[in-house]
């Protein structure tokens, strides 16, 4: 069995200096190399871990027979977004877990599962840069339905690809300026590069998706309305909304952040432009992120990029009640920010956050945590351990322990049903929710989730528009 | 596109100014209730700022917004003229003032918050309240919106830090002789932080229920950030989604003043390199 094709990356030293995409992808020969190693499973296992169930196996063989065109064919026809789900998806939960090469009853990828992600940003770049318009427009003929799209995150904008693509007319509304949601405003250039998500956006424009922003349903317009101007369905991709904090003494301190925060500051903002850019941000000597999710992992490297941008030494630390093994966020990214030096405590969990005189935070005071029977998600519950109270010095923190539903728009939405935690309630089937013709997906139904998981909700939700229109057609 | 189709400086002195723009936007001006706040950028570079819908005018389309020069962000939008474009506007945001009659109510504007309490104001007359308005300025110069204030209110007391105009004092003197001398039902309050707070601690004395509305720092202004939190009643609230307005006796007035000043440094620096090149 030949070696996994390494991806070449930007050196630490180097990357750490700004927000360059720190993946640098496969070369041509590379993409062929690695899909090479597939074994072509008669019965592959891979497509069952993939949330939208693409053809893994035919597209890696395409690019076997040097076939791009096919391979980002194969994959358009279940994502529209190969080249931000390449860079994105925790592969080693999903896809590559579920690969043979995976050593049976482990927790996350082997090494030597085939890099399937790697290869599916291969081929969404290659799209991008090779294909003309009618390569990817597939002759669509524009039937007399709109359908209104609530929110421009993965969710949104995989039902408005799926639903133009059939023929169907889209609007999108968008609360912020700029469109793309958590692709825009969470996820780091040095992750995602803005111009790729530009051109996956302005793919949706070629299908005549229409985007509206700094529009707030809820507040400008409520869903009737929108039904009363002519759309026959609406799609709510709301997202998960609400930053959760610790509900910990003197959270509201200066310089105490949620990551949401933060990384929209950074992100969206450009506060690390600052001051070409107007949007201001603080930069800690001593940063602490609480949290283990990808969320935790960006905001650490974000604030280690600011703090050497800004000529500090770096230090940064992430706490974590669990540890390593239990931390949710992708491999990868704990590997990029070890390699980075941000440094990891586990087994915490703060108690209170210390104040300066002038209302700044300057420390954390923590209790050791040790591990106990699983709790509901399946891990090992953190249990603090009493007397064993410490403290941690640090001038910027940010938490980033998760989100809740933003309940702006469902409370002003009679009749639309929603759980104990705000989230939609909707039909598993159809993702239809209580309000006929009203469907919804991403992290508003269920909780906080991946963005590949937000699509494959909002797939099924388009599916669902489309057969309800050909019922009525 | 977002057109500035008036604009008026309603003040001038002590080295600022008070600007009163209208702003076509006719979705949010028939939307928009007395409370409510827009969120805007004056250019792709710029800051979020939220700013209260002062005014409205659904048969031409338009919101009123006045706000006063005090950091980068306020002193471009006052550079804007009539026929400019704002680069975003989102609105109308937070919920509306809960309008019904209460009674007797008071209501105290400091500074650029008198601005917020007109829309109040005016939707509380409607209700047939009766109302005592107190407002303040530093100076006569910087006084707003008497004459539109006074066309609702049925007594109106004027105060100036220095005396030019009015009585000389605070408005928080004359709350405090009001209260003394009859019941209200309500006090409603928008201005400095010192002042909302001040006004808190002396209807905390009379029992009398006060409702705040609170310009804290926002970024997205639809619950997804945190920037505005506040703490209310020992819980964590967001201005945006919450408020903007609250119950003035439960705030943490002192870590509220704090967190406003967060980018204190960031503000001067960035307000100097601007007069530098700019101005």
């Amino acid at each position: 069995m030949k070696q996994p094709v390494k991806v070449r990356e930007i050196p630490v030293e180097e990357r750490i200096k700004d927000f360059k995409e720190v993946v640098l992808g496969y070369s041509e020969e590379e993409a062929i190399l690695e899909a090479k190693r597939c074994l072509q499973c008669k019965n592959p296992t891979c497509i069952s871990g993939c949330p939208v169930g693409i053809d893994i196996k035919k597209f890696i063989y395409y690019i076997t027979q040097k076939d791009f065109k096919n391979a980002y064919f194969t994959i358009r026809e279940k994502n529209n977004f190969p080249s931000i789900c390449g860079r994105v998806c925790p592969a080693e939960y999903q896809c590559r877990k579920a690969c043979v090469l995976t050593k049976k009853g482990s927790l996350f990828a082997s090494e030597s599962a085939i890099n399937i992600h790697f290869l599916e940003r291969f081929v969404g770049d290659w799209g991008i840069e090779n294909l003309t318009l009618e390569d990817k427009f597939l002759n669509i003929k524009f039937m007399n339905k709109k359908v209104a799209v609530i929110g421009s995150g993965p969710a949104g904008l995989c039902c408005a690809g799926e639903l133009a693509r059939s023929g169907i007319r889209v609007t999108i509304f968008e609360s912020l300026h700029k469109p793309g949601g958590v692709l825009r405003y969470g996820i780091p250039y040095f992750r995602l590069p803005t111009e790729i998500l530009d051109r996956e956006i302005d793919y949706l424009k070629e299908l005549k998706v229409e985007i509206i922003t700094n529009f707030v349903v809820g507040k400008i317009k409520s869903i009737e309305e929108i039904f009363k101007e002519g759309y026959s369905a609406v799609f709510l991709g709301l997202g998960a909304g609400v930053p959760s904090f610790l509900g910990i003494k003197n959270e509201n301190l200066s310089n105490i952040y949620s990551a949401n925060e933060f990384l929209t500051r950074v992100n969206l903002m450009c506060a690390y432009k600052f001051p070409t850019y107007h949007t201001p941000i603080n930069i800690g000597k001593k940063v602490v992120v609480i949290g283990g999710g990808n969320t935790a992992m960006d905001a650490a490297r974000v604030a280690l990029r600011l703090q050497v941008i800004n000529n500090l030494e770096p230090d940064v630390t992430i706490l974590y009640r669990r540890t390593e093994k239990e931390m949710p966020a992708r491999r990868l990214e704990i590997e990029h920010a070890k390699e980075e030096k941000i440094k990891f405590r586990f087994l915490v969990q703060p108690q209170e956050f210390v104040s300066d005189e002038r209302g700044f935070v300057k420390g954390i005071v923590c209790l050791e945590c040790r591990l106990g029977e699983p709790d509901s998600s399946g891990r090992p519950k953190s249990i603090p351990i009493p007397e064993s109270k410490f403290f941690i010095e640090s001038d910027l923190v940010i938490v980033a322990i998760g989100l809740k539903a933003n309940q702006l728009l469902t409370k002003v939405t009679p009749g639309i049903k929603t759980d104990k935690y705000g989230d939609i309630i909707v039909n598993p089937e159809t993702m239809e929710t209580s309000l006929p013709k009203v469907f919804a997906g991403g992290d508003i139904v269920g909780g906080e989730g991946t963005v590949i998981e937000a699509m494959g909700m909002a797939k099924k939700a388009a599916l669902s528009i489309i057969n309800l229109f050909k019922k009525y057609a | 596109m977002v057109e500035i189709v008036e604009k008026k400086i309603l003040a001038q002195g002590l080295g600022t100014r008070i600007i009163q723009l209208e702003i076509k936007s006719p979705e949010i001006s028939k939307k928009s209730h007395a409370g409510q706040f827009v969120v805007l950028m004056v250019s792709e570079k710029g800051e979020r700022i939220p700013l209260t819908i002062v005014d409205k005018d659904e048969e031409k389309g338009t919101i009123t917004l006045i706000f006063q020069e005090v950091g980068l962000t306020t002193k471009l939008l006052g550079k804007l003229k009539e026929g400019d474009f704002l680069y975003a506007l989102t609105g109308p945001l937070g919920n509306p003032t809960e309008i019904k009659n209460y009674g007797k109510v008071i209501l105290l504007g400091g500074g650029v918050g008198i601005a917020e309490i007109y829309p109040v104001e005016k939707a509380l007359k409607e209700k047939g309240n009766y109302l005592i308005v107190i407002l303040g300025a530093r100076t006569k110069d910087l006084l707003i919106l008497e004459e539109k204030i006074r066309k609702f209110a049925d007594r109106v007391y004027i105060t100036t830090d220095d005396g030019s105009y009015g009585r000389k004092g605070f408005v928080t003197d004359v709350l405090n002789e009001l209260l003394g001398k009859d019941n209200f039902a309500l006090v409603y309050a928008v201005g400095p932080i010192s002042m909302m707070k001040k006004v808190s601690e002396i209807t905390k004395d009379f029992k009398i229920r006060t409702i705040v509305s609170l310009n804290a720092l926002m970024v997205d202004g639809t619950g997804m950030c945190g920037c505005c939190r506040v703490t209310v009643n020992k819980e964590t609230k967001f201005s945006c989604i919450d408020g903007p307005e609250f119950e003035a006796q439960g705030i943490d007035w002192e870590e509220l003043e704090k967190r406003t000043k967060m980018y204190q440094d960031k503000e001067a620096h960035i307000c100097k390199l601007h007069n530098e090149t700019t101005c």
